[in-house]
């Protein structure tokens, strides 16, 4: 009896996923009929003339995402080596919690600040101040007169991101041995040496790991994109104009949409969502299968 | 094997401050120290400054008429009741459907599953785990809403969904804390092991696993892209039935508030912010409190 | 070097109780010193001429409120075998460790007391343990390779000193001191974790010694390791004596007996005695010595 309600549970998480996938392309069955993969590519979306394209998106999403994962990386293994090396004991059982909070906070509210108080600070400072050093490169490209933008989307995501990575990598740092630090250490190797030399070696497929979920986790954000990046339908060199992602356009567009084929073409947008949100989950399980990856994750 | 000619680069009897370019590789060692410090610095700077913003923008609309009283038209004034009440109602259905299907799957896996099964439902919990939420929501609204309305009872499923992994990863780590020389003394009385896993197994490990899914729910509360799909039409007022219709929600009350530049939106927005932050923030502390004590409880 | 062994001298002074078993030690006499050095019982003193690499003086070392060396003073000497024999949680390792302030970050450490390191203060103003653990390297209890290949095992030490310059020179003859060339030197680029337990542990010597360091201190090295291999490092150690100034450690008293010139026992984190192994094994002062060499209780 108990037997069996647990493999009904089982069986039903496993129904679950097969469900969605089978929802999402059902009901992007038609746009895919129509367009096919040249929906990938195709960068005008304008539903009220029919035409969809995801091309924009994909690009506003990638882009977004690597900006995030470029400086959540760094960032989070830096706070695990932190965390798990370097913070004395007290201090660790304080600032460890505050991180792993920090992913706590919902999208929603990370994004309400974002574009009420985070964008306008940026277009007014940062964003001037990056044109003018580094204008010389088109994506850091001439101030608009908003805040909202693919930068900010960046920034919002990295701050999403960072705990995540910093999190599995703080786990990850103390799985290694002491023994191997140690002999590090006997050997007249600096803490920096030690760190670079045996620390992420050791796990480097489990902070690539780390990584792979952080950059699903930006890939796939919906809502804070939604209220910060600003909407736009066109391609910018700039990362100081707006664009737009996929998941944020279905957030955006889903709960108004025009047509059978405005809707077809959004579920479209989530189908290409799943496979990359399942490509880089179990690319993460795979490059980290020496390890329990989605153990921080989970807690 | 005596050769005597071993190079001697160092002076044994030199002092033992910085020689060669230990200085240099010293400096490095403390600028990456710095680094990584900062680092950690930076994190909870950020949480900081969002935490005061929430706090002292959304306290100025905090007001016992702010929890009780429905939004007005149009204008400032007036409270967030409905979405509140509304929150609570598909949080709470969300995690009666989410809880038992998560537990039972977790004592799936650690008392019965076996080999490549056991892996099998691993791995989809963990890739569920790693769906988009706004793919959930546009399942949900594929498999619930469509041809049909919206209603609170899918956004409890949409959410449910979201903390399935979660509850059932949580539970899982609890249970495999239960010494196994319980379950060996439940097996050696010829007990049945549905029996021991009711009367033995689960007890020990309720603790945790509640607080696990207090976890799950403190995560789902905040998820708005699935609400948004298919909670975000709904009647005025206080409404309490899931099924009738969509209702009303806090993070769905949050975002519509950023879409439009009403500035007494905003006050609202910012006090909605503040009610949903405090629940999640408390409640998730609370129970990563009490989890660590459990897990102690059952690792001693 | 050679050593002679006797082994059927019975040091067995006393009556025993009858749970110990009489044990047979073997000691390492002949030390084919450097003229003017003579160890044994005829009345020199075995280290005339000899340089004091450590001076430990007064030595205390707690954690936090538990002490656990207590009062410690003796010389260590360049160029000879240094044992520290004692039951297990005699404070011998912590002892070891703080040699080259391996315990630094280990909570609530404390010292009081001083170790002179060629007359420098090992914890003294402006000392950096770096340095410190350069010049005095350590070879611990169970093997710890990298997760590299054997030779960049070896060469990263040197790498990290920037002796980049003959590097494959450096680490070959590393290699070869530690005895472990012709095993490895046909897969040098094959991981350090493909080779046996006693292979390892001669590899964090060659690793060690690639730093170029005066002083190898040896915590328990064979206490993981099959008959063959200790006997193989046992014979390791005698021939590095030539150019480094060793200490081990080792819970082993024939070990003790066999490799080292002087041998101190720790007892409850206190030196009970410190003497020239030979006339430890054959004519302690203290009767815990007495006790423990005779197999009593450890």
């Amino acid at each position: 009896m108990l037997y069996g309600l647990c493999v009904l549970a089982a069986l039903l998480a496993v129904a679950t996923i097969v469900e969605i996938a089978y929802q999402v392309f059902h009901g992007a069955r038609p746009a895919i009929d129509k367009s096919g993969l040249g929906f990938l590519g195709h960068t005008t979306w304008k539903p009220n003339d029919g035409i969809f394209g995801a091309g924009t998106f994909l690009l506003g999403t990638v882009v977004s995402s690597a900006m995030a994962l470029a400086l959540a990386a760094p960032i989070g293994i830096s706070i695990g080596l932190y965390l798990s090396l370097l913070a004395p004991k007290g201090l660790r059982g304080i600032v460890s919690p505050l991180v792993e909070l920090l992913a706590a906070i919902p999208s929603v509210i990370l994004g309400f600040w974002g574009i009420l108080i985070l964008a306008p600070w940026l277009n007014k400072h940062a964003e001037p101040a990056l044109h003018k050093v580094l204008g010389f490169l088109p994506i850091f490209g001439p101030v608009p007169t908003t805040g909202a933008s693919i930068f900010t989307a960046g920034l919002i995501l990295t701050i999403m991101v960072v705990p995540i990575v910093a999190s599995i990598s703080r786990d990850l740092f103390l799985t290694v041995p002491s023994e191997l630090q140690d002999g590090a250490l006997a050997l007249g190797a600096t803490r920096w040496e030690t760190v670079r030399g045996v620390v992420l070696p050791s796990t480097a497929s489990g902070v690539a790991a780390a990584c792979c979920l952080g950059l699903g986790r930006a890939l796939g954000e919906a809502i804070a994109v939604a209220q910060v990046i600003g909407a736009g339908n066109q391609i910018h060199k700039s990362l100081f104009e707006t664009g737009d992602t996929l998941a944020s356009r279905v957030a955006l567009q889903f709960p108004g949409a025009l047509s059978k084929e405005h809707f077809a073409a959004l579920f479209y947008l989530a189908a290409i969502l799943l496979v990359i949100g399942l490509v880089t989950n179990l690319l993460a399980q795979w490059i980290g299968r020496r390890f329990d990856v989605q153990r921080a994750v989970a807690r | 094997m005596t050769d005597m000619t071993t190079e001697t680069l160092f002076d044994p009897t030199a002092p033992l401050t910085a020689s060669g370019n230990l200085r240099r590789r010293q400096l490095v060692s403390g600028l990456a120290e710095s680094a990584a410090t900062g680092a950690a610095l930076l994190a909870i700077t950020v949480l900081g400054i969002v935490i005061y913003a929430v706090i002292a923008r959304g306290a100025a609309a905090l007001s016992w008429d702010f929890l009780t009283k429905n939004p007005p038209a149009f204008g400032s004034g007036g409270g967030i009741a409905p979405a509140i009440v509304g929150t609570a109602v598909i949080v709470g259905l969300g995690t009666l459907i989410a809880a038992p299907v998560g537990i039972l799957t977790a004592l799936y896996l650690t008392e019965f599953a076996r080999g490549r099964i056991g892996n099998l439902i691993r791995l989809t919990m963990d890739v569920l785990n790693g769906v988009p939420s706004i793919v959930i929501g546009v399942f949900v609204f594929g498999l619930l809403v469509r041809g049909h309305h919206q209603s609170g009872f899918a956004a409890a499923v949409a959410l449910a969904i979201i903390m399935l992994p979660l509850v059932a990863r949580s539970a899982q780590e609890v249970l495999l804390l239960v010494p196994g020389s319980l379950r060996e003394a439940a097996d050696a009385l010829g007990v049945a092991r549905w029996r021991s896993v009711l009367g033995v197994i689960l007890p020990s490990a309720m603790g945790g696993i509640l607080t696990g899914t207090v976890l799950a729910v403190a995560r789902a509360a905040g998820e708005t892209a699935p609400l948004l799909l298919v909670s975000s039409i709904y009647p005025n007022g206080v409404h309490t039935n899931p099924f009738s219709s969509g209702l009303a929600n806090i993070p769905v009350y949050i975002f519509n508030a950023s879409e439009q530049a009403d500035p007494g939106g905003f006050t609202r927005a910012w006090g909605a912010a503040l009610v949903l932050m405090a629940f999640i923030l408390i409640t998730s502390l609370g129970a990563r409190a009490l989890l660590a004590r459990s897990r102690r409880k059952l690792t001693r | 070097m050679t050593f002679d062994e006797f082994s059927g001298e019975d040091l067995e002074p006393q009556p025993l109780p009858e749970q110990a078993a009489p044990r047979r030690v073997r000691i390492k006499t002949d030390l084919g010193p450097p003229p003017g050095i003579r160890l044994g019982t005829n009345g020199k003193s075995p280290t005339t001429g000899r340089d004091v690499v450590f001076d430990v003086r007064d030595l205390s070392i707690s954690y936090g409120p538990k002490t656990a060396v207590a009062n410690v003073s003796f010389k260590i000497y360049r160029n000879l075998i240094t044992a520290i024999i004692g039951p297990s949680g005699c404070g011998k390792t912590t002892f070891i460790r703080s040699l080259n302030r391996m315990n630094d970050s280990v909570p609530g450490f404390g010292i009081n007391g001083e170790i002179l390191y060629h007359g420098h203060n090992v914890y003294g103003g402006g000392v950096d343990r770096v340095e410190v653990r350069r010049r005095i390297g350590m070879v611990f209890q169970k093997p710890n390779p990298f997760p590299k290949s054997i030779y960049d095992n070896v060469a990263w030490a040197p790498r990290n000193l920037g002796m980049r310059k003959g590097l494959d020179e450096r680490v070959e003859k590393a290699i070869r001191q530690a005895a472990l060339w012709d095993e490895v030197k046909d897969r040098l680029k094959s991981s350090a974790l493909s080779l046996s337990g006693g292979q390892q542990q001669r590899l964090c010597i060659a690793r060690a010694l690639a730093a170029n360091p005066e002083v190898l201190l040896l915590d328990e090295p064979c206490s993981a390791l099959d008959p063959i291999s200790t006997a193989k490092i046992e014979e390791l150690i005698d021939e590095l004596t030539d150019d480094y100034t060793i200490v081990i450690v080792t819970h082993n008293m024939q070990q003790a007996a066999r490799v080292s010139e002087f041998t101190a026992f720790m007892y409850l984190g206190e030196l009970v005695e410190f003497d020239s192994t030979s006339k430890m094994f054959t004519a302690p002062h203290d009767q815990r010595t007495q006790d423990y060499i005779t197999g009593r209780f450890g």
